[in-house]
């Protein structure tokens, strides 16, 4: 696959190359994970649970948890009607589809909270309407759903649709050929099929929905306690100056965010990913 | 293909089901909400559009923004080129982990990049105290943003390079050898024709995400209005001050400049395939 080009020895080329990418690689990537760990635990163990088991972060653990439970099987299905609309059918506006599915992941965090206020805040498109009928969305948990929903739409549908191209359809027809009706061809054949590319999918969107800051910032108002999930919380404490909790916050999401690449090139060892292409 | 395609239509079930949830679903979450937006500036009119986009504070933002996103995917273009090169040329030890790691700033939430950047850089931070000392102040200056900015793409040229270097045949550089090609002609003239529509898309996704990042400038960058305020901490001051019709004009100038990108990546990836095409 790679690196299959014979070099009977090192270069000076390669030498350095190699050696300029590791340096540089260590001073960006490593030492800044390195220093989440060490300034989340630096006044000890007991210290940092203290700090996670503060009010404020444990509520913000809760609802970062929540935003997740709600968002991540939503987007998830909805990867997988896209996936399954544009691989095994042929119809005009179907490339305008999936470039309208990939819009949220070209723009900007801010400009995405900020369309979700002006569609249900009190000065937008429908905030009128619904304040009328007594529901009020803009600042609570549901516009944090809302614009999650928005700005990971695309996560699971762009790491279906290349695998699903290249599978082409032919065991669905099999399938069906050997009288499955439509629910028991997706049960038995396609979601085995795609199931690895499909929990990355989710676990790429779980990372992102936990560690969404600029679209939730403008929709979730400053209310502590009631909107504030970790991201948020985490901006919270460091304002406050608690750097040690603020360091104990971001280590959880730190967690996932390494466990998420764990996850990744496990699944890439195993041959299946979009090769990494975001 | 096609005929196959042709004849593949409307034989799997879920068409209507999957046409109809994929519709309602990108008309309310995704459609909707941009035309609010959208809407919401055309309602301004053109005036006080116009007065906004231009006023003294927007242009320096825009400045600042386009500035430091220049200079971060200059950075990003490089360091990306060369991460790519190394991963899939070469063989050394820490091979996989790297390659691992290179995604760490897509997950890792942009607030705690910030966090972490702001806190290496301070006075007493791990890369504060050697470069203060040194008259390098990165906190709340032009240089934390950009730094901000090349954290939080490093992974776009790397992945989109990668994939096209691993598909370059060996045997097209050993046949440009053979031929009396010196290591610096096979690489202008062999392997930088067929990289570079995928180097170039990796370096504008690189700059569309610098330009509208916020979570992790915003914990570096100190808004200082003219010095090191970009344009998305602009929406969002805006929008604390209750000044929503600057927030949505200054909004409509970067969801344009996400147009605008998106435009041109797919415009390079149809001249990708195109030029692969021809290649076979």
């Amino acid at each position: 696959m790679s690196s299959t080009l014979p070099s009977p020895r090192r270069s000076g080329t390669e030498l350095l190359l190699i050696g300029l990418a590791l340096v540089l690689s260590a001073f960006v990537l490593v030492v800044p994970v390195a220093l989440i760990f060490t300034f989340a635990l630096r006044s000890g163990v007991g210290a940092y649970f203290a700090n996670i088991l503060e009010p404020g972060t444990l509520h913000a653990v809760f609802l970062t948890v929540l935003a997740s439970i709600v968002v991540v099987p939503i987007n998830v299905a909805f990867g997988i009607c896209v996936a399954w609309l544009v691989t095994r059918f042929r119809f005009p506006g179907r490339q305008l589809l999936v470039t309208i599915t990939e819009i949220p992941f070209s723009i900007s965090p801010i400009v995405a909270g900020v369309c979700y206020l002006f569609l249900y805040g009190g000065q937008g498109l429908l905030g009128p309407l619904l304040e009328a009928a007594g529901i009020r969305l803009m600042f609570t948990m549901a516009a944090i759903f809302l614009v999650s929903l928005f700005v990971t739409a695309p996560f699971v549908a762009r790491e279906l649709i290349p695998l699903m191209q290249q599978q082409a359809g032919e065991d669905e027809e099999a399938a069906l050929s050997l009288g499955a009706n439509g629910w028991q061809m997706f049960w038995h054949v396609t979601l085995p099929n795609i199931r690895w590319a499909l929990f990355y999918g989710a676990v790429l969107c779980n990372a992102r929905v936990m560690g969404e800051f600029g679209a939730v910032s403008v929709v979730a108002g400053a209310i502590r306690g009631q909107t504030q999930t970790l991201p948020l919380q985490i901006s919270l404490l460091f304002n406050d100056f608690n750097i040690s909790g603020a360091f104990a916050a971001a280590s959880t999401l730190a967690l996932i965010a390494v466990l998420t690449i764990i996850a990744k090139a496990l699944l890439e060892a195993r041959g299946i990913g979009s090769g990494g292409r975001h | 293909m096609a005929t196959r395609a042709l004849k593949q239509r409307h034989l799997l079930p879920g068409f209507g089901l999957t046409l109809g949830v994929t519709m309602l679903y990108l008309a309310v979450i995704v459609v909707l909400p941009l035309a609010a937006m959208l809407l919401k500036s055309a309602s301004l009119g053109w005036d006080d559009l116009w007065r906004i986009v231009s006023s003294r504070r927007a242009v320096s933002a825009y400045g600042i923004t386009f500035g430091s996103a220049l200079l971060a995917t200059l950075f990003n273009g490089l360091f990306g080129l060369l991460l790519a090169w190394v991963l899939v040329r070469y063989r050394f030890p820490g091979k996989r982990l790297l390659d691992a790691l290179v995604d760490l700033p897509f997950a890792l939430p942009t607030a705690v990049a910030g966090l972490t950047l702001v806190t290496l850089f301070s006075e007493n931070g791990w890369y504060g105290h050697l470069l203060i000392p040194l008259g390098i102040t990165v906190n709340y200056t032009q240089a934390g943003i950009v730094i901000a900015m090349i954290f939080t793409s490093i992974p776009f040229v790397v992945r989109t390079v990668q994939p096209v270097l691993e598909d370059i045949q060996p045997d097209i550089e050993e046949a440009a050898r053979t031929l009396g090609a010196t290591r610096r002609q096979i690489f202008a003239r062999v392997i930088w024709p067929v990289l570079m529509p995928a180097f170039i898309a990796g370096c504008v996704l690189s700059f569309a995400r610098a330009i509208g990042e916020f979570g992790g400038v915003v914990f570096i960058a100190g808004n200082l209005p003219g010095l090191t305020e970009v344009v998305s901490l602009l929406i969002f001051i805006r929008l604390e001050e209750f000044s929503y019709e600057g927030a949505a004009a200054l909004a409509t100038v970067l969801l344009l400049v996400a147009f605008v990108t998106l435009l041109v990546t797919n415009l390079l990836q149809a001249w990708q395939l195109r030029y692969l095409d021809k290649a076979r």
